[in-house]
């Protein structure tokens, strides 16, 4: 019992990193249709620069968390302008292509100016252990912060997506983005501000990555990115519930099947889970079925 | 000889029933028309009859090649029990030629192994042969022989109708459906459509039921109508009764009409 | 015999004589050791471009995981030389028969998802196939599958090679291959007219899984050496790429992508540090200025023989 509860606890957390990734992956998914490669790197250079702004600068942990978020919504926006405008009347395939090139461009750019050996992340915050039930269950107090941090960038996010002038551009440019362009909205604007945003959440999840796992290097991205893209098809891909719901369903699965079940498996289960629900439900466990009309 | 007996036939998607409690009957070497509002179920109702949906209630029966019911409806199966069909939005193979896109209607005449494709063995070439020649001929008939070589996607909009219909009857049908056939089309186009489907019934000795709106083709060819509101068959008759049916002024002009 | 017509003989001739130079050149030491290697890349890039294209390109089934089928072959191929002793030519059959049972196996579920889904779902396939790699044993795990027998010459190369190129080509140039281009083209009229979509797809899979499971078979029967991370997601990219590249839908654009990709990153090698970051470059150009590839959906003319020709030209 107590060690499920451990687990749980792990489970959150990597969970959270998850989530906060996948809520890119789904957001950019909603308003282009395009799979977004290159936002596991985008997540790895939020977890360098968190480490430059710590180590070299010695700021502290929420100053790095937001210049880092700024500098990823500003790099996501570049990636968009560069990379993707214009693509944008191209066939998926060369649009995937394309990103994983940004992909591809972006780690091994990094590699050459930094070097491929990982790195220790400084202990920017305070590391307390609570011991729970007789000292079977440890909740560090790094899991805590993780956790509230994620929630908190969540309900922010869901916020500006529903309340916010903004949001509801971003909505209708999702829906159709002809329609939304005829009523008055910029659709380029709408379509940067979503790589930011993105972005952003995932610049935040590669400082907590950081903090957590303590180590980082320059090609991390590629697989937590490919896990959190999992994760929003696992949810809904297009949908912002469905992101958070797979990132920590993933995120608990994991943990589970490395405890139980032997940690070399625990990424086929991942894949296998998400064949499943491919199979039984293509459009995500929170996803409606769409059927082409005839 | 009746061909096709449709017995309380309904489709329902989620609460919503799309077609309700429809029963006809269609004659060997009749030309059918279905017409009816935007949105009264008709192309539900060939959808039904083609087996991309199967019915919530009721059973359609065909009696062409043999004798089936909607329960071993399959779409791919439907050209084999002797039905085909074209749709309201042109549904071509845009980058196949015109040939090609003819070739494709011949498919279920087609038996070779797909071992023959590979080493190209004698039946390949036997058949092929055989095939293409058939299908330059149904060319020749549809005045596309001179485009055969053409992309689909290149060809004139009246011609991808004509294609699409030519396509249809490559595949050797009794019955054929036909989608909004004149949509879209000048009237100069649609008297040339109208004359077009009496050939083919005659030519190609079949029974044709088409959905229009085009009044001026229904009413010129169609020797029996049938008219949908709401997803109720609400009448059924000769064209000139049903000019005349009070029900079916209602359902076009609303409730006021009269 | 209408299959030997005077084309078709001039073909004939030309990749014999194609064969012979390259079979002089290599037993006089003119093609070294550097360049044989290349050819070998570029012969299994071949057939891997070619297969993919069938799924991809023809069928119109958009897949993330062709390295997975190699992988199959590449181990089922290194257990029959290595561990059985068994002669190439069987273990190459053998390769091509998992990697085509693997495919039919994970086809069948799979195929019915579209699009970006079932690219997704062919990724995590292959993620699992290289997850479990890793795992086994029998086969070395993480570590690799060490001292298979060198086979692989050039002579099995392009015989293989050339088979593989005509067998899909015929085959999309009959009347089965029409049915997958039709699939492609638009499912849902395709089969109204008659064609069992699901057959198609899952038959194109298999031919598509078959050869690319033979193409590792003459990879692991060369480099001695695999290893399960030398099949994984990017290995998929990179042939998807010389498919794109090269022009889906068109065997030549192949062919050629195949050449013209293998030789720039043959040439890259001389700049290990940036290798990747202009391989990147290379790429996203190709995609801005080229989205439909090399060659589009058409054929170099002297490869487009047979019925089609034959037939318009007699009526």
């Amino acid at each position: 019992m107590e060690q499920i509860i451990q687990q749980l606890i792990n489970g959150v957390s990597l969970g959270s990193i998850y989530a906060l990734i996948a809520l890119g992956y789904t957001m950019v998914y909603g308003i282009l249709s395009l799979i977004n490669f290159a936002h596991g790197e985008i997540y790895m250079i939020g977890a360098f620069v968190g480490y430059a702004l710590t180590t070299f600068l010695g700021l502290g942990f929420i100053p790095s968390l937001l210049i880092s978020m700024l500098v990823c919504s500003i790099l996501g926006m570049i990636i968009e302008k560069i990379a993707y405008k214009p693509m944008r009347n191209s066939t998926r395939i060369a649009i995937l292509i394309t990103a994983i090139s940004v992909s591809l461009f972006l780690q091994y750019t990094m590699v050459y100016f930094v070097g491929p050996e990982t790195r220790t992340f400084p202990q920017v915050l305070e590391s307390q252990r609570l011991n729970l039930f007789n000292g079977n269950v440890i909740l560090d107090t790094k899991n805590i912060y993780i956790f509230l941090i994620t929630v908190i960038l969540m309900i922010t996010l869901q916020f500006v997506v529903k309340k916010t002038k903004v949001g509801k551009a971003m909505r209708a440019v999702s829906l159709d983005k002809d329609a939304a362009e005829l009523m008055g909205i910029n659709v380029n604007k709408i379509i940067s501000y979503t790589f930011a945003m993105g972005s952003a959440l995932a610049g935040a999840a590669g400082v907590l990555v950081g903090i957590y796992y303590n180590t980082i290097n320059p090609l991390m991205g590629a697989g937590p990115g490919l896990k959190a893209f999992v994760a929003a098809v696992l949810g809904g891909i297009g949908l912002i519930p469905g992101a958070v719901f797979g990132g920590f369903f993933l995120g608990i699965t994991e943990t589970l099947v490395s405890a139980f079940g032997g940690s070399v498996y625990k990424d086929a289960v991942a894949f296998a889970i998400l064949i499943v629900i491919l199979l039984v439900k293509p459009t995500g466990l929170l996803g409606k079925n769409l059927k082409e009309k005839v | 000889m009746s061909v096709l007996k449709v017995s309380n036939l309904s489709r329902a998607f989620g609460g919503i029933k799309a077609v309700t409690d429809v029963s006809l009957n269609v004659e060997e070497g009749e030309i059918i028309g279905l017409i009816g509002p935007n949105g009264a179920g008709k192309t539900t109702f060939f959808n039904l009859l083609t087996g991309i949906y199967t019915p919530t209630e009721g059973e359609i029966e065909y009696d062409l090649n043999s004798k089936v019911t909607s329960k071993d409806f399959k779409p791919h199966k439907m050209t084999g029990f002797g039905v085909a069909r074209t749709f309201q939005n042109i549904r071509l193979f845009q980058n196949m030629t015109v040939l090609e896109n003819v070739l494709i209607g011949f498919h279920n005449g087609m038996n070779y192994s797909v071992a023959s494709s590979f080493f190209r063995l004698p039946s390949f070439y036997k058949e092929e042969e055989e095939t293409h020649d058939k299908a330059l001929k149904l060319l020749e008939k549809f005045n596309l022989i001179d485009k055969k070589d053409a992309f689909a996607r290149n060809l004139a909009y009246g011609d991808q109708r004509r294609l699409e219909i030519a396509r249809a009857l490559a595949a050797n049908p009794k019955l054929l459906l036909l989608d909004e056939p004149a949509a879209g089309m000048n009237p100069k186009e649609t008297a040339e459509l109208t004359e077009l489907i009496k050939w083919i019934r005659k030519t190609f000795d079949l029974t044709i039921i088409l959905i229009e709106h085009d009044m001026s083709l229904v009413m010129n060819i169609c020797e029996r109508l049938f008219v949908f509101d709401y997803g109720h068959l609400i009448a059924s008759g000769l064209p000139d009764e049903i000019q005349k049916n009070e029900r079916v002024i209602k359902a076009y002009l609303g409730e006021d009409a009269n | 015999m209408k299959g030997f017509n005077k084309k078709s003989i001039i073909a004939i001739a030309a990749l014999i004589a194609a064969y012979i130079i390259g079979q002089v050149l290599i037993s006089n030491g003119i093609i070294d050791s550097y360049i044989q290697l290349n050819m070998i890349i570029i012969g299994i890039n071949i057939i891997l471009a070619v297969s993919l294209n069938l799924i991809t390109g023809f069928t119109g089934q958009f897949t993330l995981g062709h390295a997975a089928f190699m992988a199959i072959g590449a181990y089922v191929s290194a257990i029959f030389t290595a561990k059985l002793g068994q002669p190439f030519i069987v273990a190459i059959i053998a390769a091509g028969i998992a990697a085509a049972v693997a495919g039919i196996i994970i086809g069948i579920p799979t195929l019915r998802l579209k699009g970006d889904y079932l690219a997704i779902a062919t990724l995590g396939f292959g993620e699992i196939v290289r997850i479990l790699a890793l795992n086994i044993d029998y086969i070395g795990g993480a570590i690799g599958f060490n001292d298979i027998p060198q086979y692989t010459n050039w002579t099995w190369l392009f015989v293989i090679t050339v088979i593989t190129v005509l067998l899909i080509s015929n085959f999309i140039k009959s009347y089965h291959g029409r049915a997958c281009i039709s699939i492609r083209e638009n499912e849902i009229a395709a089969e109204a007219m008659g064609i069992n979509t699901t057959y198609y797809k899952v038959l194109a899979f298999a031919i598509g899984a078959f050869f690319a499971g033979i193409a590792g078979a003459l990879y692991a029967n060369y480099f001695y050496f695999i290893k399960p991370d030398s099949f994984g997601f990017m290995k998929s990219i990179d042939i998807l790429v010389i498919v794109v590249f090269g022009g889906m839908g068109s065997i030549t654009g192949s062919i050629v992508g195949a050449i013209v990709l293998s030789v720039i990153s043959s040439f890259l090698q001389s700049i290990p540090d940036l290798r990747m970051v202009i391989y990147a470059v290379i790429l996203f150009l190709i995609m801005v200025y080229k989205p439909t590839g090399l060659m589009g959906k058409s054929e170099f003319k002297i490869f487009k023989k047979g019925v089609k020709g034959n037939v318009s030209s007699k009526g």
